[in-house]
């Protein structure tokens, strides 16, 4: 009433954005060169952060050019930290807005936006006897923070990245292998050619008798399961995937935003959450790989196809559709 | 007024060309938007919530005339920024493309009597597409006026001077009733419609909360200072109606600014959506702080050609699209705050009484023009 028709908290906002009750957000506080193209980002959680599991990401939004967008990053700090930050560490990929804007011009003191952390590629409470990591590329991150946070006594890691100087945390990866608390396995595809699966018999001969959490790209993740499967070894393997898997697109269509009262022509490839955004729709947004449910939104008329598997939906009264995975399939209409 | 019409001599290829070459400059802005355009929104705002704040604060010792001043003062700049600069033009969606929820068409609301949806709907979709539109258009004399020698003259437009001031001092009111439509809509029949009733009770609940805040709590707060802290309020909410009440006068009322016949939208094209915002619009001259506390809308010719570019972009677009205005050999309606208010109340007043004998026929306006 005092404030109307703002609301106290955004007054608040101006002295102290990280306060308890406050929007969740972070200050950067230091950015850390890894390699020639990753970087840690120090972060400073706002009081409202419940903290981390190692092995969970959390949902970043960045201003770039003055646009908010917002990514998902594996957290690489180990859990309560006793100064309170968290590390994310961000890998730039080429033509990466958001990532080549972290690695190469975000400076401390700089605010961003927060989720709470979340995602189920953690360990388990029971530790297993024997571990296996196989990671690739950025998929070393989240790995990074299960090996900071809990010792095993016997862990195999297998990582894969194109040359020596691009494996993030390798001073530190060596560190821990030379006071015996790793074995490392380094497959530099430059020079020894992408990871063969079959492989994994002669690299780590009692690979099926550890528990395996994986993180890589889709091509390593969409073999590493198969093997798995093969032998029967399902339940064994844990894999934390960046990107949805596009398997089917068709024609697009007419995609009118009506409560922002927005129209614009969308092919049937792209994401109805990417074409929102770009045309200045507040699209509600989480994982932008079709698990979370953070994005789902109502369709009011039309149909959109499902990019993952191709399954058609046509709007009913009460049908959501998670935006990031789904695209126009003919004429549609978003109620955003 | 010009007894010719003063786009007879373009082309209908010229007017497309026309609009291709405005296209263009708006195309350019919305490429080069980017962190400075950000920075800019952000800092007016935390500026005026800082002024607000520092202001009510002021106020709240207002007993003491010197504080009485300032915080009055502070206020309504205050007030000012918040429905001008920052009100009208995040609910245009001129930010919306920072994805910034809390700065967004969709989120925002204002100080101001007026539900942001309601004005959203009745200044975006209507006012701006429909431009000096004669019935189309209700901002022409927000249905309350004659603003054109066409409209038929009756005895209730000797009063209209009047009407005209009472509105700008309690512009904010005649803001919302003509959001509401009320006009209209207190006809017998249209009376009940439930659509209505629902709008006219958020209006009676934005209404509500505004005057809880201005007229009660804010004096409650300042204890011994109840009465001059009311005052102050009043006062500042005066001063910012007769002042975005001025501003918008100057943007379609003064000497120059051309009204359309209805039938002469039909059919048209966006080259000759263009001309129409060109020729029904006009602009204040002044400082940069003037522009700022107009809002921008001291580029009323920018911002009709392209209400959604950030309003700190206009005058960057003003020199381009003036260079137009010259190769196209159009009129560029301009001049300074006094003057253009000053030719705005004229109209006002000339058009209280009826049509002078050689004013019968209005031949500054062409109905057909824009239809060709």
């Amino acid at each position: 009433m005092v404030t109307t028709p703002l609301a106290p908290s955004d007054y608040l906002d101006l002295v102290s954005p990280l306060r308890a009750g406050a929007d969740l957000r972070g200050r950067i506080e230091a950015v850390h060169p890894e390699t020639a193209d990753a970087a840690t980002v120090v972060i400073r959680p706002g009081r409202g952060w419940r903290g981390h599991t190692p092995g969970q990401y959390v949902r970043v939004g960045v201003d770039v050019d003055g646009v908010r967008l917002w990514r998902a990053y594996s957290l690489t700090s180990p859990p309560h930290r006793q100064d309170g930050r968290v590390t994310i560490t961000v890998k730039a990929i080429p033509d990466g807005k958001v990532s080549n804007h972290l690695v190469r011009r975000a400076t401390p003191g700089t605010l961003i936006h927060l989720d709470q952390a979340t995602g189920d590629f953690v360990l388990p409470r029971a530790k297993p006897a024997k571990v296996l990591y196989l990671t690739a590329g950025s998929g070393i991150t989240p790995v990074m923070g299960m090996l900071r946070a809990t010792a095993f006594d016997d862990v195999v890691m297998v990582h894969s990245a194109p040359r020596p100087h691009d494996v993030i945390f390798r001073k530190e990866l060596h560190g821990l292998v030379a006071a015996g608390k790793l074995k490392l396995v380094e497959v530099h595809t430059d020079t020894d050619g992408m990871l063969d699966i079959a492989r994994l018999d002669e690299l780590v001969p009692d690979w099926a008798e550890r528990e395996t959490w994986a993180c890589g790209p889709a091509g390593l993740l969409d073999t590493a399961e198969e093997h798995w499967t093969e032998h029967g070894l399902r339940e064994r393997l844990h894999t934390e995937r960046f990107r949805p898997s596009v398997v089917v697109t068709g024609d697009g269509g007419e995609v009118t935003f009506s409560t922002t009262g927005r129209t614009v022509d969308a092919d049937g490839a792209t994401p109805l959450l990417d074409v929102g955004e770009e045309a200045g729709v507040l699209m509600p947004s989480g994982c932008r790989m079709g698990i979370c449910f953070g994005c789902v939104t109502p369709l009011k008329s039309g149909a959109v196809r499902d990019l993952r598997t191709g399954e058609i939906t046509e709007a009913e009264p009460g049908v959501l559709i998670q935006t990031c995975v789904s695209a126009a399939a003919g004429p549609c209409d978003i109620e955003r | 007024m010009t007894a010719i019409d003063p786009t007879a001599h373009l082309t209908a290829a010229q007017i497309e060309e026309l609009g291709r070459e405005l296209d263009a400059i708006r195309d350019e802005v919305i490429a080069s938007r980017g962190e400075k355009d950000a920075a800019y929104i952000r800092k007016v705002i935390k500026a005026q919530r800082t002024l607000e704040l520092a202001s009510r604060g002021v106020l709240l010792f207002s007993f003491f005339p010197p504080a009485w001043i300032v915080g009055t003062a502070g206020l309504s700049v205050a007030k000012i920024m918040d429905n001008m600069e920052i009100g009208h033009n995040v609910l245009h969606g001129q930010w919306d493309w920072m994805r910034d929820p809390k700065i967004h068409s969709t989120t925002w609301d204002w100080d101001h009597v007026s539900p942001a949806d309601q004005w959203k709907h009745s200044h975006n979709e209507l006012h701006h597409t429909y431009t000096n539109v004669l019935g189309k258009d209700n901002d022409l004399g927000y249905g309350i006026m004659r603003v054109d020698e066409d409209q038929p003259w009756h005895p209730v437009h000797l009063g209209q001077p009047l009407w005209n001031f009472v509105n700008a001092c309690f512009f904010e009111y005649g803001i919302a009733a003509y959001d509401l439509e009320l006009g209209k809509n207190l006809s017998k029949d249209r009376r009940k419609n439930p659509q209505f009733r629902a709008r006219a009770r958020a209006v009676g609940r934005k209404i509500r909360k505004q005057v809880l805040k201005d007229y009660v709590i804010h004096p409650l707060l300042s204890g011994p200072s109840f009465l001059s802290t009311l005052a102050a309020t009043f006062t500042a909410n005066v001063v910012r109606n007769i002042w975005s009440h001025s501003v918008i006068m100057c943007g379609h009322f003064p000497k120059g600014v051309k009204v359309f016949e209805r039938q002469s939208i039909e059919g048209e094209t966006r080259g000759q959506w263009y001309l129409r915002q060109m020729m029904g619009s006009a602009n204040i001259s002044g400082s940069k702080a003037m522009h700022f506390m107009t809002g921008n809308l001291s580029h009323q010719i920018e911002h009709h050609l392209f209400p959604d570019l950030p309003s700190n972009r206009y005058a960057e677009v003003a020199v381009k699209v003036r260079a137009l205005f010259e190769k196209y050999e159009l009129d560029y309606v301009t001049g300074p705050l006094p003057k253009q208010v000053l030719s705005a109340w004229g109209k006002v007043f000339r058009l209280s009484l009826p049509n002078k004998k050689t004013e019968v026929t209005t031949p500054e306006r062409e109905p057909e023009l824009l239809a060709a």
